[in-house]
C-alpha cells in the first residue's frame, strides 16, 4: 500500500509541472500589456516610468527565465501582487476559498443524498414507472444548462414567490453565524451546482446495482434464505457503492468548474467569481494563483480518490 | 423493447430457404434497422434536424413568416408578452422591441455551428492522437498520457474563460479552441481500444503482408472503433453547446450583436423582472438541443454496440 501511494505521488509531479507551464504560458503569452493597461489615461507618465514598472514586475526578461522565476516564487506560494488590489494575490484568493468550499461541500452532500438512493431505487424497481422517471431524469439532468436553471429558479423562488434570496452569502447586516440565514442563501446555488452530479450518480448506481444483483454471491445469499432487505442492503449495496468513490474525481472536477458559472449567477463571493473578475481585468497574478490552486486541488483529489479506491477494492493494487 | 411472443420451433424448409436468401446485413444497415424502431431516438433526430433547418433558413423565415429582421427595433413595442399578433412577437419582444423568435433562429445558427465545428475539430485531433499513442506505445504514449492528465487536471471552463478573457478571440478562433480543449475523452477511448486491437490477428496479418503503420491504423483499426466514436461525438456536441452557451452567457464567448442562445440570456438577465419570457426561450432551446444529442448518443450506443445492450 505504501509503495502504491508513493508511486502515485511521483506520478503527480510531471502533471503539476505541466499545469504550471500551461498556467504560465496562457497568461504570459497574451497580447495585452498590463503595464499599458494600468497606466492608461495617466498623462504625466513617461516611457521611462513604464520601463521601470515593467522591470519592477520582471516583465522585461526572456520568457523561459520569467517562467523559472515564477516557478520558484510560486513554490513559496508567492504569485506576486495583484495588479488591481496591490495585495498578495494568493492571500486574496484564500479569503475567497471558504465560500466556494461551503458551496461545493453542500452540493456534494446533496448529490450523494439524492443521487445514490435514486440509482438504487431505479435498479430495484427496474422496468416500473419509477425506474422510467429516474432514467429520464438521468439524461435531463445532464442536458440542462446550469446557469439557466439558476436564472429560472431565481425568477420562481426569489422574484415571484419571494421565498429565498437570489444572491450572496448572507443578508447584509446579519450576524455571520446566523445559520438559518446562510442556509437559505446556499440552497439554490448548491442545488443548481449538484444537478449534474445527481444525474451522474443515479445513472452509475443504477447500472452498478443491476450488475451486482445479477452476480452469483447475491443468488447464494438469496438461496441461504436471507431476507430480501439483508441481501440488498448488506450484501449487494456494499459492492455497488464502490463506483461512488471512483466517480468522485470527475464529480469534483465538475463541481469546481461548475462553481465558476454558478457563483456568477448567484453573486456568490467565491473563487470562481473572483477568477472571473480577475480574468476580465487581466489581473494576471490572481488568475495564475487561482488556476494553480484549483488544478492542484484536482490533482490531490484524484490522488485521494485512487488511494481510497485501492482501499475499498483491494484488486486495484495489483494494477 | 419489442419482444416476440412466438413459440420457438424448428424452421420449415421454405423458411430455411428464405433465411439463406436474405442478403447479409452490414453493421451499419443493421444499426439503421434497429434505430428505425427506436422511437425516442428517431424523435430526437427529428427535433434536431428541425432546429437545424429552422436556423439554416433563418433569413427565409424572418422575411416571409415573421416579416422582421434580427436587428430591427420597435421602441413602441418593448417588453411585449408572447402573442400571435404580430407573429414576430410569437415569443415576445425585448427591451428595444426586437423579435425574440427571430433572434432565436439566428442564435441557433451560431450555437449549432459552434457545436458541430468544434466537435469536428476535437474528433479529428482526438482520434488521430489517440490512435497514434495506442498504436506506437512507448515514449509517444508516455508523452500523450502526461499531456492528457495535465489537461484533465485543469477545469476546462477555467482554461476557456481565461483564454477568452485575455485573448478576446473571434467566433472562429473560439470554436477551434473549444475543439482543442475537448479531445481528451475521445483520445483516451481510442487509445484504450487500439491497445486491445493492435494485438489481434487481422492486424498481425496486415503487418505480415507489409502494410505501413498509418494504413494499419486508419484502414484496419479505425473502422473497428468508428461506431462508438459516433456515440461519443453526439455526446460531445451536446457538451460543447452547453459550454459555449455558458461562456457566451458570461459575456466571453460569442459577443453581441451576433446573437447566440447563450448571449441572448445575458441580456435577458438584466430584464428578467419585467420580461421572464426572454429568459425562458433561449434556455429551452439549449436544453432541448442538448437533450436530443444525448438521447441520440444513447440510441446510437444501443444500436451499434450489441454488447452494451444487456446492461440497460
Amino acid at each position: 500500500m505504501r509503495n502504491f501511494i508513493l508511486r502515485r505521488l511521483v506520478y503527480a509531479i510531471p502533471t503539476l509541472i505541466g499545469i504550471s507551464i500551461i498556467t504560465f504560458v496562457i497568461v504570459r503569452m497574451s497580447p495585452g500589456d498590463p503595464i499599458r493597461l494600468f497606466t492608461f489615461g495617466q498623462r504625466d507618465i513617461t516611457g521611462e516610468d513604464i520601463a521601470r514598472l515593467r522591470h519592477a514586475y520582471g516583465l522585461d526578461k526572456p520568457i523561459p527565465l520569467q517562467y523559472v522565476d515564477w516557478l520558484i516564487a510560486m513554490l513559496q506560494l508567492n504569485f506576486g501582487q495583484s495588479f488591481i488590489y496591490h495585495q498578495d494575490a494568493f492571500q486574496l484568493l484564500l479569503t475567497r476559498v471558504p465560500a466556494t468550499l461551503q458551496l461545493a461541500v453542500v452540493a456534494l452532500g446533496i448529490q450523494l443524498l439524492i443521487g445514490v438512493p435514486l440509482g438504487v431505487i431505479a435498479a430495484l424497481k427496474r422496468g416500473t414507472w419509477a425506474d422510467g422517471v429516474i432514467r429520464v431524469f438521468g439524461v435531463v439532468g445532464h442536458a440542462v444548462p446550469a446557469f439557466w436553471l439558476g436564472l429560472v429558479l431565481i425568477i420562481v423562488f426569489a422574484v415571484q414567490l419571494r421565498w429565498l434570496p437570489s444572491q450572496g452569502l448572507l443578508t447584509v447586516g446579519k450576524d455571520v453565524w446566523d445559520l438559518p440565514d446562510r442556509l437559505r442563501h446556499i440552497l439554490l446555488p448548491a442545488f443548481v451546482l449538484s444537478l449534474t452530479g445527481i444525474a451522474n450518480y443515479s445513472r452509475i448506481l443504477r447500472t452498478e446495482t443491476l450488475d451486482v444483483l445479477s452476480q452469483d454471491f447475491v443468488r447464494t445469499a438469496h438461496a441461504k434464505g436471507l431476507h430480501e432487505r439483508t441481501v440488498v442492503f448488506v450484501h449487494a449495496l456494499r459492492n455497488a457503492l464502490i463506483p461512488v468513490v471512483t466517480a468522485l474525481g470527475g464529480i469534483l472536477a465538475a463541481l469546481v468548474g461548475g462553481a465558476l458559472v454558478v457563483e456568477q449567477v448567484f453573486s456568490w463571493p467565491g473563487v470562481g467569481q473572483f477568477t472571473f473578475q480577475a480574468a476580465i481585468a487581466k489581473d494576471y497574478p490572481i488568475v495564475q494563483a487561482a488556476t494553480m490552486f484549483v488544478s492542484v486541488l484536482l490533482v490531490v483529489s484524484y490522488l485521494l480518490r485512487d488511494i481510497a479506491y485501492a482501499i475499498v477494492d483491494p484488486r486495484i493494487k495489483a494494477g | 423493447m419489442a419482444t416476440s411472443t412466438a413459440t420457438i420451433r424448428a424452421p420449415t424448409a421454405s423458411e430455411q430457404a428464405a433465411i439463406l436468401l436474405r442478403p447479409p446485413r452490414s453493421l451499419w444497415s443493421n444499426a439503421w434497422y434497429k434505430l428505425r424502431r427506436d422511437r425516442l431516438t428517431m424523435i430526437a433526430f427529428g427535433v434536431l434536424i428541425l432546429f437545424a433547418l429552422l436556423s439554416a433558413g433563418a433569413d427565409l423565415f424572418a422575411q416571409n413568416v415573421f416579416h422582421y429582421t434580427f436587428e430591427k427595433q420597435d421602441l413602441l413595442n418593448t417588453y411585449q408578452k408572447p402573442t400571435l399578433d404580430p407573429p414576430a412577437f410569437l415569443l415576445g419582444s425585448d427591451e428595444i422591441g426586437r423579435s425574440q423568435v427571430v433572434r432565436l433562429l439566428y442564435g441557433g445558427r451560431v450555437s449549432l455551428a459552434v457545436g458541430f465545428v468544434a466537435a469536428l475539430v476535437n474528433l479529428t485531433v482526438g482520434v488521430t492522437v489517440g490512435l497514434t499513442a495506442g498504436y506506437l506505445r512507448g515514449r509517444v504514449d508516455d508523452v500523450f498520457t502526461w499531456f492528457v492528465t495535465t489537461l484533465n487536471s485543469i477545469p476546462t471552463i477555467f482554461l476557456l474563460l481565461i483564454f477568452a478573457a485575455i485573448w478576446e478571440p473571434g467566433p472562429v478562433t473560439l470554436t477551434v479552441v473549444i475543439g482543442l480543449l475537448f479531445w481528451t475523452g475521445i483520445s483516451l477511448f481510442c487509445r484504450g481500444q487500439t491497445f486491445a486491437l493492435r494485438e489481434r490477428e487481422f492486424v498481425v496479418a496486415a503487418k505480415t503482408i507489409g502494410a505501413r503503420d498509418a494504413r494499419i491504423m486508419f484502414k484496419h483499426i479505425l473502422p473497428n472503433i468508428l461506431p462508438l466514436i459516433f456515440v461519443l461525438a453526439a455526446i460531445d456536441i451536446g457538451a460543447i453547446i452547453l459550454t459555449e452557451s455558458a461562456l457566451s452567457y458570461l459575456g466571453l464567448g460569442i459577443l453581441p450583436p451576433t446573437p447566440s442562445w447563450g448571449n441572448l440570456l445575458t441580456n435577458a438577465t438584466t430584464y428578467f423582472v419585467r420580461a421572464w419570457w426572454l429568459v425562458l426561450s433561449p434556455g429551452v432551446m439549449i436544453f432541448l438541443t442538448v437533450l436530443c444529442l444525448y438521447l441520440i448518443g444513447d440510441g446510437l450506443r444501443d444500436a451499434l454496440d450489441p454488447r452494451l445492450k444487456a446492461e440497460t
